[in-house]
């Protein structure tokens, strides 16, 4: 415990003791602007009954934010390590290989949440200009946090596998994107096939990630959503974790 | 199992794909031993490391540190050792006492005994006027200090250098030999390096491996008699070159002889006697004799870089 807990503090220092960290969350602070400028703008137009959270949502940048940033995020967790050979000092020392991926995913996990939380003073601001108190309820606003977390913790964990297989960050980020993308366009997919009654629509349904954020932004918590991204997050740690040890059977 | 020993390699045996990085070495280190792995680049040394601190599982063969097996017990033998790999990784994005506190309390120390322990290790390698410096802007020399420091912050029974000099200047090598000797008393050390004088100088018994194979394993004394058969005498005598190699020719003793003049009325004579034979007493008597005038005679010790070449040279022509 006293080991996953030093390391995890290390791992989340050094995104803040470097540029890297305040990078990240200064571009995912600019694409959140972006999408409240064009929400503010919408709600100029036409009154809606959509929560804030909602409307945001269904501007699209939350999967821009997502994609783009989990890569960077989860990019040096790893691979960094192997590259310059404290992976080697890292691995002597006495912590078990779990112990090291859970650390390295917790520090992941926590830096994304925290590059979230801009997103509270936006809704807050939102809030506080419109007449409506309806607009903005802490339940929704709770589960669309729940949303982006349990969405997050997939797209870290696959970071994280993807960072444990190379040396190179640029590598890593770059197979963490491709596997990323790939997640996004099945989703697209089965968002186009839902409507389908063949079995492989039916199938392909399952990994509909809009509709479940969609339904996470609207208050809705659905159970299937939940147990599908903590399951393929925990399919992803348990990749990891192989690679990790992969090196005691080569 | 006997107590006193620290290390015990029996057959081990390490493949990468294709090539073969250690071929089946057995060797022993006792506790309190200073003990040198020795050998050309590539040879094998850091593998044997690396086998040794649990980062790599050997093909085959076993391996036992402080009795405990580096693969089925490899949690207990981390906790007795102290590893400072080949080129010395540190994290360059923390300071110097930052980071020997992560590794403290990632070795397990309890919070109070990491500040003892770090406070002591910082002043035991001259690291605390240092301390608030990030690594990454440190010295070379400074950089290894903080990597010998996390190798001993522990407290490990067992600390595992791998080429703990390599591109320090002379002074810090200089230094850091000498803070390995002052380990010595306490500590059992395994450095590896391709330097000779360094392993004459520091270690207690050497281990000479070459192409994955262990060539000779004794101490620096045994391993210089046993290669000084042939050792040269140099004489530097006052006399004509003729008449020198005549009396040379007529000594049984000589085996080989090489007369050069030198400057004034000097020659340099080389001369190799049989083996066992010290020719010195003779040299002398001869120039005394004669009423010539000797101004150098010495016995050319043959120093470990020659028998480090012949024994791998050896192994070379052989193959």
């Amino acid at each position: 415990m006293q080991a996953y807990l030093t390391l995890t503090r290390r791992e989340l220092g050094s995104y803040f003791v470097s540029l890297t960290g305040y990078i990240i969350i200064t571009a995912a602070l600019f694409l959140l602007g972006f999408s409240f400028v064009d929400l503010l703008k919408q709600l100029q137009r036409e009154p809606t009954p959509m929560p804030v959270t909602e409307m945001f949502y269904m501007t699209w940048f939350f999967w821009l934010i997502l994609l783009v940033t989990t890569p960077v995020i989860t990019m040096r967790l790893f691979a960094l390590e192997k590259f310059t050979g404290t992976f080697e000092t890292l691995m002597t020392a006495p912590v078990t290989d779990l112990q090291v991926v859970l650390a390295k995913f917790t520090a992941g996990m926590i830096f994304y949440l925290v590059m979230w939380m801009p997103l509270l003073g936006c809704v807050l601001l939102v809030r506080h200009f419109t007449s409506d108190p309806g607009a903005v309820d802490a339940g929704v606003l709770a589960s669309t946090f729940l949303g982006i977390g349990l969405l997050g913790s997939l797209f870290i964990s696959l970071g994280c596998f993807a960072s444990a297989m190379t040396r190179s960050q640029v590598t890593a980020a770059v197979i963490s994107l491709v596997f990323g993308s790939s997640l996004f366009l099945l989703a697209y997919m089965a968002d186009q096939a839902q409507h389908q009654a063949d079995w492989q629509s039916q199938v392909l349904a399952c990994f509909n990630f809009f509709e479940s954020m969609h339904d996470f932004a609207r208050g809705v918590i659905d159970t299937r959503s939940v147990v599908l991204m903590c399951s393929l997050s925990l399919f992803f740690l348990f990749l990891t974790l192989r690679v990790v040890e992969s090196r005691r059977w080569k | 199992m006997s107590d006193g020993l620290m290390i015990e390699v029996a057959n081990l045996t390490k493949r990468y794909a294709g090539r073969t990085a250690v071929s089946n070495i057995s060797f022993t280190v006792a506790r309190g031993e200073i003990v040198g792995l020795l050998g050309p680049n590539g040879a094998g040394k850091s593998t044997t490391m690396r086998i040794l601190s649990c980062f790599l599982p050997a093909t085959s063969g076993t391996a036992r540190v402080a009795g405990f097996d580096i693969f089925h017990e490899s949690d207990e033998v981390r906790r007795r050792i102290g590893y400072m790999p080949e080129n010395n990784p540190l994290h360059p994005d923390m300071r110097v006492r930052e980071y020997l506190k992560f590794r403290a309390r990632l070795k397990g120390l309890s919070r109070v005994r990491t500040r003892e322990r770090v406070d002591r290790v910082m002043e035991q390698f001259e690291l605390t006027e240092v301390q608030k410096r990030i690594i990454g802007q440190l010295s070379k020399g400074f950089r290894q200090r903080v990597g010998l420091a996390d190798s001993l912050v522990h407290e490990p029974e067992l600390i595992i250098l791998d080429e703990p000099t390599i591109g320090l200047d002379p002074n810090q090598i200089r230094s850091v030999r000498k803070l390995i000797k002052s380990l010595a008393q306490t500590h059992t050390v395994l450095i590896s390096t391709h330097i000779l004088p360094e392993a004459e100088m520091t270690c207690n018994r050497m281990v000479i491996m070459y192409e994955g194979s262990i060539l000779a394993a004794d101490t620096p004394d045994n391993l210089q008699r046993l290669m000084s058969g042939n050792s040269q005498i140099i004489a530097e005598i006052a006399a004509p070159a003729a008449e020198l190699e005549r009396c040379w020719a007529e000594l049984p003793e000589v085996e080989h002889f090489d007369v050069a003049p030198v400057q004034g009325d000097y020659c340099r004579c080389a001369l190799t006697p049989l083996d066992g034979v010290d020719l010195r007493p003779q040299i002398f008597a001869i120039a005394r004799e004669r009423g010539w005038s000797m101004r150098e005679l010495t016995r050319s010790r043959h120093s470990l870089e020659d028998i480090y070449v012949q024994v791998t040279r050896r192994e070379e022509e052989e193959t």
